[in-house]
């Protein structure tokens, strides 16, 4: 059995999946942002594979940006969910709801 | 970028063969060098101390760390109830495969320079001498350092117990606080050599003192890293991470046994690969005089020569310089070493463009000082700023 | 064969991982099930001949963010087991299985329908040849993407500012802070 790109999009379409479900059923924060990382990294590999079939930088190019972004959203989250874990220790997701009309 | 001639031609059993020896070579070079270095430590900061030190176990002490090895290894492996049972059982594997990793894509000889390209020959085929050469070389070492830090994080949280948990979370702050000024500091040379691979950094170097990074770098690199290497380490003055009056033993103070031994072998074999790591980025490699021709002998004798004056530095720090208290650590790190590392990697590459694309020398430079001026204007402007809101914040209260 | 092997092996890592994430109860555990996801793609991407990417991504996620993940962790004690029955609003568990048997569905569908080759499309821009990735990221992030490149810049001082902005110290003296310790 030869790999070939169709076989990576569909790791990184498992990944996506599980990552997306995973952000929708889990309440604790931290977990949520890991399920975020985890659809990133789907993508991430699906633009490597396609950067490996067309010969391309390009999707390698993407990838790199992806990294910045989801250290810079990393930093930013985690920043939140420590300022909301400092007021209401033991907070989850759903207890976010105070600007709720 | 060529790789190791050793898989040009295809991979057969002749090939599998070399790599499985210098994988165990390396292997046992490592676990012996170890525990050398455990008794040298020993026996060196004796003498600066004027005592004696180990010297019981075999002539001179030599076999005082088998002995101590044997100890652990029949010693109760215990685990605190609070433990989590399957890090903490993770958790020092984590660190000594991360140390034994690393040495891999050290070169430990070849000649290089005069022609040849720092390979040997073995059984009729041409290979490095090292354990790999991955295209990306010296950044692999910076992911293994990278990984190395969750060993000892891992270990403190997982011991359940405050004083781990408290060690390993500075452990893994200062980790990764000079991390950045390890990483900038090995960029500088990258920058330099124009390849990432360690053989290739190696060979870029070859042909005289004068072209060693330690040199053509300017020094500021090489302090830098000393210093930041220091503080990966936890060796001291940077040890506040096992600062025993106040952490009884810092993260693994909960480990025992086997476990601990570990550790403690993890701990000394990175002080050799950190080293190792030092003398491959500035001090040539493997590069030195050869005599009577023997091409392939000399060049290990130089790198193990470079290695050991480099241990004799770690322990020298240890037997002479104080603990640093925890905010000096970080505004060292923070403050002084990333601001002047970076500063530092701007002008070499600035210097390396001026020369490849033949630049104006009073333009080239003189941006290179107002730039200076600057930045470090504002960046002392922003240390006044951050130092008079402290004080403030404690007249305060 | 063996690129077959390396695949499945890495593959598998990947899934294990990720499915841990979702299903530990330990955030400890969730982060070190991550760092293992991030290694296999770190794997699959040297199979696909972007070292330099690799590299990047254990030293970046594994030796960063995920460390960053683990701190915050620690700092803060929430390392306590969440129980999984209770996580569930009313709606939300039916939208998160409607979500993966959706995405899976349409994933299944590709596979059977589309199959091989994925794509047409013609390479836009510098081809990968060789396995000197380095010279031709750099290449490419520092022309043809050189504005994004600093504006990465920009948004990683924004977000290093916010975050300290969002974890300042609130004021000793306030007094509905300074209840709980002002922690």
């Amino acid at each position: 059995m030869e790999i070939t790109t169709g076989w990576y999009l569909v790791l990184g379409a498992l990944l996506f999946i599980i990552g997306g479900t995973g952000l929708l059923i889990r309440r604790n924060p931290l977990v949520m942002l890991m399920c975020v990382e985890l659809m990133l990294n789907g993508v991430n590999l699906s633009f490597v594979a396609f950067s490996r079939t067309l010969d391309d930088i390009g999707g390698q190019t993407v990838v790199f940006f992806v990294l910045v972004v989801a250290a810079a959203e990393v930093v930013v989250g985690l920043g939140l969910v420590v300022a909301i874990l400092r007021r209401q220790p033991g907070a989850t997701a759903d207890d976010l709801s105070l600007l709720k009309g | 970028m060529t790789g190791d001639p050793l898989y040009l031609d295809g991979v057969d059993l002749v090939d599998v063969g070399i790599m499985a020896v210098k994988v165990l070579v390396a292997f046992t070079f490592l676990l012996v060098a170890t525990m050398f270095m455990v008794w040298f430590e020993r026996k060196l900061i004796s003498d600066m101390q004027n005592r004696i030190g180990p010297n019981v176990a075999g002539p001179w002490g030599l076999l005082q760390t088998f002995a101590d090895g044997v100890k652990f290894f029949f010693k109760e492996d215990l685990r605190p109830e609070n433990a989590d049972p399957l890090v903490f059982r993770l958790a020092p594997y984590i660190s000594a495969v991360t140390a034994f990793l690393s040495f891999a894509v050290v070169p430990i000889g070849g000649s290089f320079g005069g022609g040849s390209s720092g390979t040997v020959t073995i059984f009729g085929r041409e290979t490095y001498l090292q354990v790999a050469d991955p295209p990306i070389g010296i950044l692999f070492l910076l992911a293994m350092s990278s990984i190395a830090v969750y060993g000892v994080m891992l270990a403190g949280w997982a011991s359940g117990s405050k004083y781990p948990l408290i060690g390993s979370v500075r452990a893994s702050a200062q980790a990764i606080s000079y991390e950045a000024a390890l990483g900038m500091a090995t960029v500088v040379v990258v920058v330099l050599a124009g390849t990432l691979s360690t053989h290739g950094i190696v060979a870029a170097q070859s042909g005289g003192f004068t072209r060693w990074f330690l040199v053509s770098s300017g020094i500021i690199p090489f302090i830098v890293f000393l210093i930041a290497a220091t503080a990966e380490l936890n060796r001291p003055p940077f040890d506040l991470v096992e600062a025993e009056q106040e952490l009884v033993g810092g993260f693994h103070t909960e480990y025992s046994s086997i476990r601990f031994a570990l550790f403690f072998l993890a701990e000394f074999m990175n002080v050799i690969t950190m080293s190792a790591i030092m003398v491959t980025l500035f001090f040539g490699g493997p590069a030195g005089p050869i005599f009577f021709g023997m091409t392939w002998f000399w060049p290990t004798v130089w790198f193990l020569l470079k290695v050991l004056a480099f241990l004799f530095v770690f322990v020298w720090f240890r037997a002479t310089l104080p603990r640093l208290r925890y905010d000096q650590l970080m505004h060292l790190g923070w403050k002084l070493l990333i601001p002047l590392i970076l500063f530092w990697l701007m002008f070499i590459s600035l210097k390396e463009l001026r020369a490849t694309y033949d630049w104006n020398w009073v333009v080239t430079y003189g941006a290179a000082v107002v730039a200076l001026a600057i930045g470090a204007s504002l960046l002392v402007a922003a240390l006044r700023a951050g130092d008079r809101a402290y004080q403030e914040e404690l007249e305060e209260v | 064969m063996v690129d077959t092997l390396v695949f499945v092996v890495a593959a598998l890592i990947c899934l294990i991982g990720a499915l841990g994430v979702v299903l530990a109860r330990n955030p400890v555990h969730s982060a070190l099930m991550l760092v293992m996801t991030l290694f296999g793609i770190a794997v699959q991407f040297v199979a696909q001949e972007a070292h330099f990417l690799a590299a990047v991504q254990v030293i970046v996620y594994a030796g960063a963010i995920v460390v960053l993940f683990l701190f915050v962790i620690m700092l803060l004690g929430v390392d306590r087991a969440q129980n999984l029955e209770m996580s569930f609003l009313p709606i939300q568990k039916w939208a998160a299985l409607l979500f993966a048997a959706g995405s899976l569905a349409i994933v299944v569908a590709l596979i059977v329908v589309v199959g091989e080759p994925v794509t047409g499309a013609e390479a836009m821009s510098g081809a990968l040849g060789g396995t000197d990735d380095v010279r031709l990221l750099a290449r490419s992030l520092f022309s043809d993407y050189v504005y994004a490149f600093e504006l990465t810049s920009l948004l990683l001082v924004i977000a290093v500012i916010g975050a300290v902005v969002l974890v300042r110290k609130p004021k000793v003296t306030d007094p509905v802070t300074a209840e709980d310790g002002g922690r």
